[in-house]
């Protein structure tokens, strides 16, 4: 537990003193939601149905562009191979590096969604609601994000290659993310999905850290 | 069946076999193209076009069969570290993604008569779209790589969190698709299926499963010719053994 | 003549009948071609680089 927090303090350090690694997804969320009125024009019916969808997978794609580099600096530094000869298992440096890629990315994109939400014409009943299942839809972005990380390590081909093996993983996420606010919206009960969001983080928290220990050891052997 | 986990073993038992699986894909693949395409009957409701189904459904079955395989052969390889289970999965995978190419292309062609449009998100063709997308995943880790150690390993690792993933975006998918899909829309899987629409189905089953193994035989025997080839290089490059060390 | 005809439009769905049949097997056939061409190409490179038989190795 110690080490785990070590760990934790160890890597938001570090992406604090970078600083930009948040910045930049949030500036990217914040962009990529904001055409989109420009694209389907100002009518506020046609942005109230489409601000969910819009608000999720901007968030998704902001957390892809952050994920590439999660286990690539430490790689090449080789303090990775460190870290693996360290008396902690793969298995917590995996937890401790996809918490600290949620609290950097994931939080940020939380904090800043209501706002895009009332540009966007999301009725306010349902920004509540949006908050908890971005709560609840993120941090698999992480963990799920972790295994695909793990794997691209050594790579010719970075990003993009990211991109192909997450995103139909995470096509669920979306689904129910979107299908909660939309509820919410429409004045139904949002609990439900709300549960199954639920579902997938237990699932993923519990078997990443241990697939994506598995993917970074062999990155390293 | 461990018998064949040896490469030369296994290259001999395909040899002698190929020619029997080349005989079954032909003529279950021609004796279905009759079936289907002169003798079955058009369905009562969509008419002729029913006879895409006789290349949709089969190739829709192989393409969820061979990422099965992969799977089943990745963790294989993963556990018990038999390097022909790897040589499988390597050698099946664009075979799948072939396939679901063909699920893709024939669904759509098939929507277009029943629904007036080339694409609807129907429930069965996204999770086929989706499953597209796995299969390419998986092709382009594979070629990620510089050591095909590592770009083996990976992707073993990646079909078994595909596979896992693969029944919850289904269920997901089908989930989505009642919530937004108003009811009058024609099933995909509209009619049922009579004897006379099952007999071509089946046959082009058979010889769309025959035909895989026989690419599959001959894909497996070219990557473990290249797998001589380059430990052959290695050692005129009179590195010899030692380059598994450096 | 008319039967052939028949049999060729399909009751009005050749258009999509027949393409659909066209893709199938041309996918099928262009993974038949590729992989034969791999073999092909691979076996010769391995005669090739054992001149001698499966022992031949040059010194």
């Amino acid at each position: 537990m110690t080490a785990f927090l070590l760990l934790l303090r160890h890597e938001l350090k570090l992406s604090l003193r970078q600083a930009n690694e948040s910045t930049s997804a949030v500036f990217f969320f914040l962009l990529a939601a904001l055409l989109f009125p420009f694209g389907v024009g100002p009518e506020t019916s046609v942005l109230a149905r489409i601000a969910a969808g819009v608000i999720w997978v901007t968030a998704l794609l902001a957390a892809l562009l952050s994920l590439e580099r999660l286990f690539q600096v430490d790689y090449e530094d080789g303090s990775l191979e460190l870290l693996a000869v360290a008396p902690v298992s793969m298995e917590v440096i995996v937890f401790a590096k996809s918490i600290a890629h949620w609290l950097t990315t994931g939080l940020p994109l939380l904090v800043v969604s209501p706002v895009l939400a009332l540009l966007l014409q999301l009725p306010a009943s349902a920004i509540g609601t949006l908050a908890l299942a971005m709560l609840l839809g993120t941090p698999v972005l992480s963990f799920l994000g972790a295994i695909g990380a793990a794997l691209i390590l050594g790579s010719r081909r970075g990003g993009v290659l990211l991109a192909l093996l997450l995103l139909p993983l995470l096509v669920p996420v979306l689904i129910f993310g979107v299908a909660a606010v939309d509820a919410a919206a429409m004045g139904l009960d949002p609990i439900p999905r709300l549960g199954v969001l639920g579902g997938f983080l237990v699932l993923a928290l519990g078997l990443s850290p241990w697939v994506s220990a598995v993917a970074l050891r062999q990155a390293l052997e | 069946m461990f018998e064949l986990a040896n490469p030369n073993r296994f290259q001999k038992f395909a040899k002698r076999i190929l020619p029997w699986v080349a005989g079954i894909a032909v003529a279950a693949m021609g004796a279905g193209l009759v079936i289907g395409l002169f003798l079955a009957p058009p369905d009562y409701q969509q008419g002729e076009s029913v006879r895409i189904m006789y290349v949709h459904v089969p190739s829709a079955w192989m393409a969820l069969g061979i990422y099965t395989a992969i799977a089943v052969a990745s963790g294989c390889f993963l556990i018990w570290k038999y390097p022909l289970a790897d040589v499988l999965a390597r050698a099946a995978a664009p075979i799948g993604a072939g396939f679901t190419l063909i699920t893709l292309v024939t669904g759509s062609l098939w929507g277009k008569p029943t629904w007036g449009t080339w694409w609807v998100w129907d429930a069965r063709l996204t999770s086929v779209l989706i499953l597209f997308f796995l299969y390419l995943g998986y092709i382009a880790l594979r070629n990620a790589f510089e050591d095909p150690t590592r770009s083996a390993k990976a992707a073993a690792v990646l079909a078994l969190v595909g596979f896992v993933n693969v029944p919850i975006i289904k269920w997901s998918v089908d989930w989505w698709h009642t919530l937004h899909q108003p009811a009058s829309v024609v099933r995909f899987d509209g009619p049922t299926i009579h004897a006379s629409m099952l007999i071509p189905l089946l046959l082009m089953a058979t010889g769309f499963a025959a035909f895989f193994t026989v690419l599959l035989l001959i894909r497996v025997r070219s990557a473990l010719v290249a797998r001589k080839i380059r430990a052959l290089r290695l050692v005129q490059a009179g590195a010899g053994p030692h380059i598994d060390e450096a | 003549m008319d039967r052939i005809e028949a049999f060729l439009t399909m009751g009005g769905y050749g258009e999509f009948i027949w393409p659909a049949y066209a893709v199938a097997f041309a996918v099928l056939a262009a993974l038949l071609a590729w992989s034969l061409r791999e073999l092909r190409r691979n076996e010769r490179t391995l005669r090739n680089l054992q001149p001698n038989g499966p022992d031949g190795r040059r010194e």
